[in-house]
Parts: C-alpha cells; sequence; structure tokens
C-alpha cells in the first residue's frame, strides 16, 4: 500500500487560514488501511480544525467526504456537483490523489493533509516499512523474494558493501542489511545459483531516472 | 451509555467538546478485565490520542480523562466523578464555550441597545 503520516495540525491550520468553507477529502483505499486518511481520519481532522478554529474566534464550515479512490476518475467526479461551493478542498488522501483532484478541479487549491511516505506493508497496527521503489524491473525471482532496490539502502546490485557488519547496515543499527538477508533466504531456499544470475548492469531508465512515468497498456484501451 | 468503552470513537470524544462540554470523562472497566478482551486498552489509546489532540489546538488536555473501575464500584465512580468535575470547574469553561458566550452577550448587548 501506499503508507503516509498526518501532517502537524498547525501546519494544516496555517494552510486553511484563508478558507471559511472547505471540503475534506478522505479515501478509502490505502490511507484508510494505514489509518491517515480514510473516514475516521476525516471526522477526527473535521472536528479538530472547527474546534481550534471556534477557539480563535473565526469558524470554519467543513464538508467531510471519503471518496473511494481519489486516484480514479470516476470517484472523483463524484465532487463535481458541490466543489464550486467550497473554497478549497483539504484532501487526506496520498499525493497522487491530492495532484488528482487539483487537476480534475483546476480552479479549486487542493491542500495536503498528510505527508505520502512510501510503498510498503503494515508489520504490526501501528508499524510499516518499506518494500518497492517501483523501479519497473522486478527482480525478485532471483534475490528470494527480497527486493535490493528496496532493502538495500544503496540500491546495490552484486552483493552486501562493506558497510554491513553481522546483517545490519551502517546506515542505522535498525536496518538489517539487505544484501544480508538475500544471501541468507537464497541458501535457505538452496537458490544460492540464482545470485550469479543477477544483471550485470541494471538498467534505471525504467525507474524514476527517466522523469515521471506512464503505463500504457495497448490490451485495455 | 456504550457496552464497551472499546466503541469510543475519538471523533465521538472531540463532537462532545463541539456540542459544548466543558470536559468529557471516560469510565471503563478495569484493565485486564474487559468483556471483550481489550475495549478497555484500546479507549486508553484513543483518549490518549484525544489529549494529544486537545493539546495541540489549545483547548486544554486536562478536559478529557479516562477512568477505570468495575461495575460494583459505585462509591468508586462518585468519587472519581467528584473529583473529575472539580477539576474542570478548576480550568473553567472551555475556550469553545468562551467565544461562544462572549458572541452571545454581544448580540444580546445589540439587542438591548
Amino acid at each position: 500500500m501506499i503508507t503516509g503520516t498526518p501532517k502537524p495540525i498547525e501546519e494544516i491550520l496555517e494552510m486553511v487560514e484563508p478558507y471559511d468553507n472547505i471540503i475534506l477529502a478522505g479515501c478509502h483505499g490505502c490511507v484508510t488501511v494505514c489509518r491517515v486518511g480514510g473516514e475516521k481520519e476525516v471526522q477526527v481532522l473535521a472536528s479538530t480544525l472547527r474546534l481550534a478554529r471556534e477557539a480563535g474566534g473565526r469558524k470554519i464550515n467543513i464538508k467531510e467526504v471519503c471518496l473511494e479512490r481519489q486516484c480514479d476518475p470516476e470517484y472523483v467526479e463524484q465532487m463535481r456537483p458541490y466543489v464550486g461551493d467550497y473554497q478549497a478542498v483539504l484532501s487526506i488522501a496520498c499525493g497522487a490523489g491530492i495532484q488528482f483532484l487539483a487537476e480534475k478541479y483546476p480552479i479549486m487549491p487542493s491542500l495536503p493533509g498528510i505527508n505520502t511516505g512510501f510503498l510498503g506493508v503494515t508489520e504490526r497496527q501501528g508499524e510499516w516499512s518499506e518494500r518497492c521503489q517501483g523501479c519497473g524491473d522486478c527482480v525478485l525471482h532471483l534475490t528470494g523474494g527480497i527486493c535490493p532496490v528496496t532493502r538495500c539502502a544503496k540500491s546495490l546490485f552484486h552483493g552486501p558493501c562493506g558497510g554491513s557488519m553481522q546483517g545490519i547496515c551502517e546506515v542505522d543499527k535498525s536496518v538489517k542489511c539487505g544484501w544480508q538477508l538475500i544471501i541468507d533466504r537464497l541458501k535457505a531456499l538452496n537458490q544460492m545459483e540464482n545470485y550469479g544470475k543477477l544483471k550485470p548492469c541494471k538498467g534505471w531508465s525504467t525507474a524514476r531516472d527517466g522523469g515521471p512515468r506512464r503505463i500504457i497498456r495497448e490490451d485495455m484501451i | 451509555m456504550l457496552p464497551c468503552t472499546g466503541r469510543i470513537e475519538e471523533s465521538l470524544l472531540l463532537k462532545a467538546f463541539e456540542n459544548g462540554a466543558d470536559g468529557v470523562m471516560v469510565v471503563g472497566c478495569l484493565e485486564g478485565d474487559c468483556h471483550y478482551v481489550s475495549g478497555n486498552i484500546r479507549a486508553r489509546a484513543r483518549v490518549n490520542r484525544v489529549y494529544g489532540i486537545l493539546e495541540k489546538i489549545k483547548i486544554g488536555p486536562d478536559r478529557v480523562r479516562m477512568f477505570n473501575l468495575s461495575a460494583g464500584e459505585g462509591s468508586k465512580f462518585a468519587a472519581f466523578a467528584n473529583e473529575f468535575v472539580g477539576k474542570i470547574l478548576e480550568l473553567g469553561p472551555s475556550p469553545i464555550n468562551m467565544v461562544r458566550a462572549g458572541q452571545a452577550q454581544a448580540v444580546s448587548q445589540k439587542e438591548a441597545t
């Protein structure tokens, strides 16, 4: 899922300061699962903003909505009938959703209520960690299902660097060496021959290096 | 009245303040004694989060508090309620109610003139 963290309330209050009538839009997708931008978070943030603003002597009217997904046009379109009645939209979806709202409703300021994090997994309630950087050329079949791009701090492709000490990365003592994990897994799977099959040089043209990416599936158009 | 404090959402506690409460006390069963296993533990975490929110927006964190007691401790409940009411009286009306009272007073003065 795409993860995120709430922005400090002080920062959000500063953002909405010019407005008295806004939409607060959540998303039922990833941000609901990571408890940062779903229906419950919309309710809590709306109440918090109303209380803070009224205590400061200037009320704010907030329309609370939670779209199925803010990254799909058919759901974003559902806001069209009432969007003109408000001065701005504060979105607590991921950066993709916030930008899609801005794109679909260009005359309406689109404000971010969260800081978008990474593509990750839930370790336990309240803890998420990164697993994928969307490099566009997956090699997980050769690395025991552990991504060297994401799990190695340097995104190395040919084994651990000199900063790997007893399975721990030099970057942070709480970070396991991605390559140690890969080698341990390959040994356990009896697939160490895969270590030698890695491409001599990874092409990064499919990653972010080529600028904003797009996928066009001719078979679906 | 809710069947379990585990049903309490953060938004419900904040709504109470929006609706004019000066303080909110959440009374749950003793920890380790929840009929639904961990309802009161969840409630404690939510009350703590609301505590943090109220502190950040300067409503005053002490206006929300959780108490734990068993259903058989009536006198303890009364003591907790009196203690909390005393604390809220000491704090005075919430900033929301202060603003609303000020606005109501301004309206009545305008009407009188």
